[in-house]
């Protein structure tokens, strides 16, 4: 994985230093708590409900053994000993002290750390692939390319002030796991027919109040003009992004309103201009990070059957003799695994959604161990999901038992990777500022009662996302079930949705009718489950079953 | 021609040109299209500094308004036209904070004309925040890319 130079370092402590000094000024009084505001949220500070929220980056939910322990300490340090993992791949903690931001941030940097530009109007923490590197059917590994825009990013003299946040993702597959087109950007690397790399460019999709899914801009950029195509689409973003209502002012409106076919114009003519202006990094800077991501020796060649998965059982003769290995680690391995590039490793979903838990959260003590395992059995190397889970991206099978026992131990087994259990939640209500209604509580309740009533394995795949406001930091709009909070004269109430998706075959969820309170929600999740139990047909998902039944058999059992 | 308008040299903080400054008002960008002797022009954020781009061999000041730091438009304003070559004076006025004078330089700002004058020790460390920058920009400094390759 990518290390830094003494440039990245400098960067990086230089940006600790300025922050010391910019909390200085606020506590002498030369600074606002206006003019403070846009700089400590470029630092990752923010003010919620209770306290102040630190946001550290995790550059493409990569991350090493000491980076974790590290969190882990940071957790004990100066929080309440555990951290909450985002849909953005990063980690937040929700009881940071102002006086000690400037500390946390020098540990942080300690560790080739930060929590530069994690929030802001500004280009944020570019995302990826949490497979990246170890899938299969990925055409390069796309996180050098999410680590040079990372750098051309990072301070960018024009794009600090931008009308609005902006998100990119950066994958390199078909299938998309890392909801790419509901990014302000969205990167696919690809290769063309003469086999070169270059990038296709999505741009303009989002969540929040207005949900949209980004069109095609471009379908190849050549690699060695990637930064400048993405300067051009970001110019003009800043140029004409709309400034007088922040309901608006992100680049989706943007390209709404102009169309796609408008804003294409302005950025290929911007594009043209930049490539003569010469802003594209020397291309042996490429290759100088691709270096930094060659897979560890054993992982190389990929050989037969690679990618395929793991056969039911197909674990069951693995790891130690005299090794535990009963139902529930087989249907870990069932449930949390996902192929890997080499046929004798495979990828392991290490789940932060035990039923009954708070999504996304965990302990300095899982944190812990979670960084031993990765440095016993995958390469020091881990990833966090956008589905605020973490990963072992290069398990070899013979370790598995091994790897469960601990995990297990640890109350981190939890076999539920991409069911009903397996929630993405905003903070909701019970951190967060905005909220309408609280999340984390039906989250939990949800996977609870789904795990309790045996109905988890039963209905399989099912991507269930709740937010508490409408700006959808929980993408509800991406959703197979999607539960929105809302306001009701004063009483949380929750609109559910059915249909959506953020993979390959992305889709907008559409609310089935009137909302709920709590208990009613929590029913109407179950009922939308018993249709989807008695018409699907075989090796139909959730989704599969929405799209060829339709709205309606839902609705008529939720309000017939 | 509206003489108010723009800054006078005595509201200038900060500057890193040796001529000697322009010394009357600033037109807006719809008159200096209309006036072809205006030498000095005010951009706003909503205004396209590319109108100016046909004018640029006769203008020695360009100030760009920022009237909210939190409005960036003034930073492609500026690239923009030091990437079409203007080398007159290219002045920021308005809401020019110290956390923003670092990046309003490397965009091509070289004078500084802030609402409220600035504390200097502050002012100089910022400009000398970053000493190495990752990115292209106006100024011209080898980027952290450009110095890792060199040969
Ligand atoms: S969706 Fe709303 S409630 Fe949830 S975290 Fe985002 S802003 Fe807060």
């Amino acid at each position: 994985m990518y290390r830094y130079d003494s440039y990245d370092q400098a960067m990086v402590d230089a940006r600790v230093a300025e922050f010391r000094d910019q909390a200085r000024r606020r506590l002498e009084g030369k600074l606002t708590e206006d003019q403070f505001k846009p700089l400590r949220l470029m630092n990752g500070l923010y003010l919620q409900l209770h306290a102040y929220m630190l946001r550290v980056a995790i550059p493409y939910g990569t991350l090493d053994a000491r980076q974790m322990e590290m969190l882990a300490d940071i957790a004990d340090k100066y929080d309440r000993g555990y951290g909450h993992f985002t849909t953005r791949q990063n980690i937040q903690y929700n009881w940071i002290k102002l006086e000690d931001c400037a500390d946390a941030l020098a540990d942080l940097a300690t560790v080739e750390m930060h929590a530069i530009q994690t929030s802001g109007n500004c280009i944020r923490n570019i995302s990826s692939d949490h497979f990246a590197g170890a899938a299969a059917d990925e055409v390069v590994d796309p996180r050098p390319y999410a680590e040079l825009m990372r750098q051309w990013s990072s301070f960018h003299p024009e794009f600090t002030y931008l009308p609005r946040k902006f998100k990119i993702a950066v994958i390199a597959s078909e299938k998309d796991r890392a909801a790419m087109r509901l990014h302000d950007i969205g990167v696919r690397i690809v290769k063309n027919d003469a086999g070169e790399v270059g990038a296709q460019f999505y741009a303009g999709g989002g969540m929040g109040r207005t949900p949209m899914i980004a069109p095609l801009i471009r379908d190849f950029v050549p690699i060695d003009q990637f930064i400048t195509y993405a300067e051009a689409c970001l110019r003009v973003y800043n140029r004409y992004g709309r400034r007088d209502n922040k309901y608006k002012a992100r680049i989706k409106i943007l390209v709404h309103e102009l169309g796609a076919g408008e804003y294409i114009r302005q950025v290929e003519e911007e594009f043209a201009h930049l490539l003569s202006v010469g802003v594209e990094p020397p291309t042996a800077e490429l290759e100088r990070i691709k270096a930094h991501f060659e897979l560890p020796e054993p992982l190389r060649l990929p050989g037969q059957g690679a990618g395929t998965p793991l056969p039911s059982g197909g674990a069951a003769e693995s790891g130690a003799p005299g090794q535990a290995r009963g139902g529930a680690f087989d249907q870990w391995v069932k449930r949390n695994t996902h192929p890997h590039r080499h046929p004798e490793y495979v990828s392991a979903v290490i789940s932060l959604k035990p039923a009954g838990g708070i999504p996304g959260d965990a302990t300095s003590d899982q944190m812990r161990v979670v960084a031993r395992l990765a440095r016993e059995y995958s390469f020091d190397e881990l990833r966090v999901m956008h589905t605020q889970n973490l990963l072992l991206p290069h398990v070899a099978i013979t370790d598995l038992p091994a790897v469960y026992a601990a995990l297990d131990e640890a109350g981190l087994g939890a076999a539920n990777m991409d069911t009903i259990e397996d929630i993405i939640a905003c903070p909701g209500l019970d951190y967060c500022s905005l909220a309408n209604a609280r999340s984390i509580p039906l989250a939990q309740r949800i996977s609870e009662r789904f795990a309790q009533t045996g109905r988890t394995s039963q209905v399989g795949e099912l991507k269930l996302k709740i937010s508490g406001c409408i700006n959808a930091c929980g993408h509800h709009h991406a959703g197979h079930i999607g539960i929105l909070g809302v306001d009701k004269k004063g009483v949380e109430n929750y609109q559910l949705s059915l249909g959506g998706s953020e993979a390959e075959d992305v889709a907008l969820a559409k609310i089935t009718g009137p909302g709920f309170d709590e208990d009613g929600v929590i029913a109407a999740v179950e009922k939308v489950t018993d249709v989807y139990l008695a018409s699907r047909t075989a090796g139909e998902r959730f989704l599969d079953t929405y799209r060829r039944i339709g709205m309606e058999p839902f609705k008529e059992a939720l309000y017939g | 021609m509206s003489q108010n308008l723009g800054t006078s040299p005595d509201e200038v903080q900060f500057r890193f040109r040796d001529d000697e400054p322009v010394d009357h008002g600033t037109v807006t960008v719809d008159s200096a299209l209309e006036q072809t002797n205006a030498a000095a022009v005010r951009i706003e954020p909503g205004d396209d500094a590319r109108a100016l781009l046909p004018f640029l061999d006769r203008l020695a000041l360009i100030e760009v308004n920022f009237p909210g730091f939190g409005d960036g438009r003034g930073y492609s304003a500026a690239r923009i036209l030091r990437e079409a070559g203007y080398a007159g004076e290219l002045r920021a006025v308005g809401d020019v904070l110290i956390d923003q004078l670092s990046h309003m330089r490397r965009c091509g700002f070289d004078s500084f004309a802030p609402d409220k004058r600035l504390d200097e020790e502050d002012a100089a460390r910022a400009f000398a925040t970053w000493e190495n920058v990752y990115q292209r920009a106006a100024d011209a400094r080898r980027t952290i890319p450009e110095k890792r390759h060199e040969a």
